[in-house]
């Protein structure tokens, strides 16, 4: 990683200011997943700033960490914490979704630091299957990350991946469902069943923690545990909020996306500046 | 010209015994399985490579995301399973490998209707069309056992997605021995001034037949090759039929978006006259027996020199 360690409170701010500048470019872009982006920030701020063994340098290296966010259409909240960890630079973030920019409205391999194209949902899983066995015949010692939606989990696929990920015992493998609740048409429970999860993940033969997805000392915690068993791929729960950090969006599945208008994004400014100041990083 | 039609050889032995020789010369290819390893002959590469193949279980749509994970670490995948499954089911994950143009090699075994027993279930008779359809695939068609050896091993040396036809039966051997396999590149596999033909898998053979029955009656048929479906050398294509009077298309597959499209697209303007010999828009059935299902969709030498004889009159 190279830079000096950030603190709690450091990456507090940190997530903070992701979450403006999540807005910010989505706002210029006039397109953008907002609720998502917002919902699976602090976890990807915690992965790249203090988790994940791989920097600009490192990213063609074989041995680096590998994050496959298969969550795709959440690509804002990734692109926000690519640059400021210079896989890119910073205003390239203006041209977001914009005609012949790299930075389409799903992930690409083109982009430096991504590893796969991802946004049609239900194939990081399987595709970090083979990136972790892989790392297992190769002998190399990298670990990787995916990031799930929770509604993303509708599609079968993630459980053929599953099943594979516990049967080759690819204890270098660890999912996080961004577990938010809310998928496009409403709440994951009303549109169709995931629970019990955490009980499904571990009858697929994971070893499965639940946490809270924007809490930055727990993140660090049980992202630094794994693998939380040998010979066994891990499970995290992240228990998140979509939309959080601005009021009006949050639990609201109709920000899954959407762009707020001008008196919108003023006051969701306010309330993330808000938030800053009382963490000790306002202007 | 006359042929010696005489070896028999099966593509899918072929292909499973070229698969352990690559495996011995490159180490960076393995092989995933969705359960049929013991017809896709895939159980060849796991006896000998234990540690390099990879059983997914009846899972397609994982499979080739895992294959595609494989790729993007350097290997060279090959995954396996009946034509039918290996392009239907994870149709989405090959298409987003082609958007990476990973690096992938899909083999469908019991290509068209040569799993004459399982019925429409399992026969694939619109692989072509929909693999086609995808940006940056590549699609190669074995004629028979040589060829089928031929192109397993340019594809291993392509980096790019490719998906791969093989014949389920034994048939009889119609391509050269010698000269190397290019992809994109179609052959002549026979000579002729009235007629061209253009044909890939077991249909070649079937064309050859006809050329034949048409050489008692003084008409001349030349036989192209076209075991590359994708890309498509247009100019190479209208080369072949130059000069000729009319042209036949000759496939195992639906008349929709497959050879029989291809080839009439790369001859518009021409004033050629084209007839298709393939798959009239219908499913596959069952039967005991693979000639009679061929007959039954009107893929015959019949059906061949009826043709040829229409785009003459």
């Amino acid at each position: 990683m190279g830079s000096v360690a950030l603190s709690d409170r450091q990456l507090r701010i940190k997530s903070i200011q992701y979450r403006l500048k999540i807005l910010k470019y989505i706002k210029m872009a006039n397109a953008g997943h907002t609720g998502g982006s917002l919902s699976c920030i602090d976890i990807l701020n915690v992965l790249y700033n203090r988790i994940l063994r791989v920097s600009p340098q490192t990213f063609g290296h074989p041995d680096r960490d590998r994050y496959i966010q298969s969550k795709g259409h959440s690509v804002e909240a990734l692109y926000v914490v690519l640059a400021d960890r210079g896989f890119f630079g910073e205003s390239e973030l203006e041209t977001l979704c914009r005609y012949m920019s790299r930075l389409a409205g799903h992930p690409t391999r083109k982009v430096p630091g991504i590893e796969h194209n991802t946004g049609a949902l239900g194939h990081g899983l399987a595709f970090a299957v083979g990136v972790a066995l892989t790392g297992k015949k190769d002998g190399r010692a990298y670990r990787v990350f995916v990031l799930l939606g929770d509604g993303e989990l509708d599609e079968g696929s993630n459980w053929e991946a599953m099943m594979a990920a516990s049967h080759y015992g690819l204890d270098n493998l660890i999912a996080i469902v961004d577990r938010n609740m809310l998928q496009i048409t409403g709440p994951t429970e009303q549109v169709c069943r995931l629970e019990p999860l955490a009980d499904k993940l571990a009858a697929f033969g994971w070893s499965v923690r639940i946490a809270d997805g924007h809490d930055i000392p727990a993140l660090t915690d049980v992202l630094s545990a794994v693998p939380f068993e040998p010979g066994r791929p891990s499970a995290i729960i992240a228990r998140t909020t979509k939309g959080k950090g601005v009021s009006f969006m949050e639990y609201d599945p109709s920000w899954h996306h959407g762009v707020p208008d001008n008196q919108q994004y003023e006051i969701a400014q306010q309330q993330l500046e808000q938030l800053l100041r009382e963490a000790g990083g306002g202007q | 010209m006359r042929y010696m039609l005489v070896n028999m050889q099966n593509c899918r032995m072929v292909y499973g015994q070229t698969l352990v020789e690559l495996g011995r010369e490159d180490d960076r290819i393995v092989v995933l399985e969705a359960d049929l390893g013991r017809t896709t002959m895939t159980k060849l590469f796991e006896k000998e490579f234990p540690g390099r193949f990879f059983e997914v279980g009846i899972g397609e749509q994982n499979m080739i995301s895992v294959a595609a994970g494989l790729a993007l670490c350097g290997k060279i995948p090959f995954a396996n399973s009946f034509s039918v499954f290996a392009t239907g089911r994870p149709y989405d994950q090959i298409r987003v490998s082609c958007i990476g143009r990973l690096n992938i090699k899909i083999v469908g075994s019991s290509c068209g209707l040569s799993d004459f027993g399982d019925g429409a279930t399992h026969q694939a008779i619109e692989d072509v069309a929909i693999m086609r359809a995808i940006p940056n695939m590549t699609i190669l068609s074995p004629a028979d056992g040589i060829e089928t050896k031929k192109i397993v091993r340019a594809a291993a040396r392509y980096d790019g997605p490719v998906y791969i036809r093989i014949l389920r039966n034994d048939v009889p051997d119609v391509t050269a021995q010698t000269g190397e396999f290019k992809i994109g590149r179609p052959t002549v596999i026979r000579e002729g001034t009235d007629v061209v033909i253009f044909a890939h898998g077991y249909m070649v053979y079937k064309s050859l037949k006809a050329a034949e029955t048409l050489e008692a009656e003084g008409i001349s048929v030349k036989i192209v090759n076209v075991s590359t479906l994708k890309p498509i050398d247009e100019k190479i294509i209208r080369s072949m039929a130059s000069g000729t009077k009319g042209v036949v298309t000759v496939e195992e597959h639906t008349i929709i978006g497959g050879l029989a499209s291809a080839i009439a697209f790369s001859l518009r303007g021409t004033g050629l006259m084209i007839e298709a010999v393939a798959v009239n828009d219908r499913f596959g059935q069952s039967s005991l027996n693979y000639e009679q299902l061929l007959e039954h969709y009107g893929l015959t030498v019949e059906a061949i020199v009826k043709a040829i004889k229409k785009v003459l009159r």
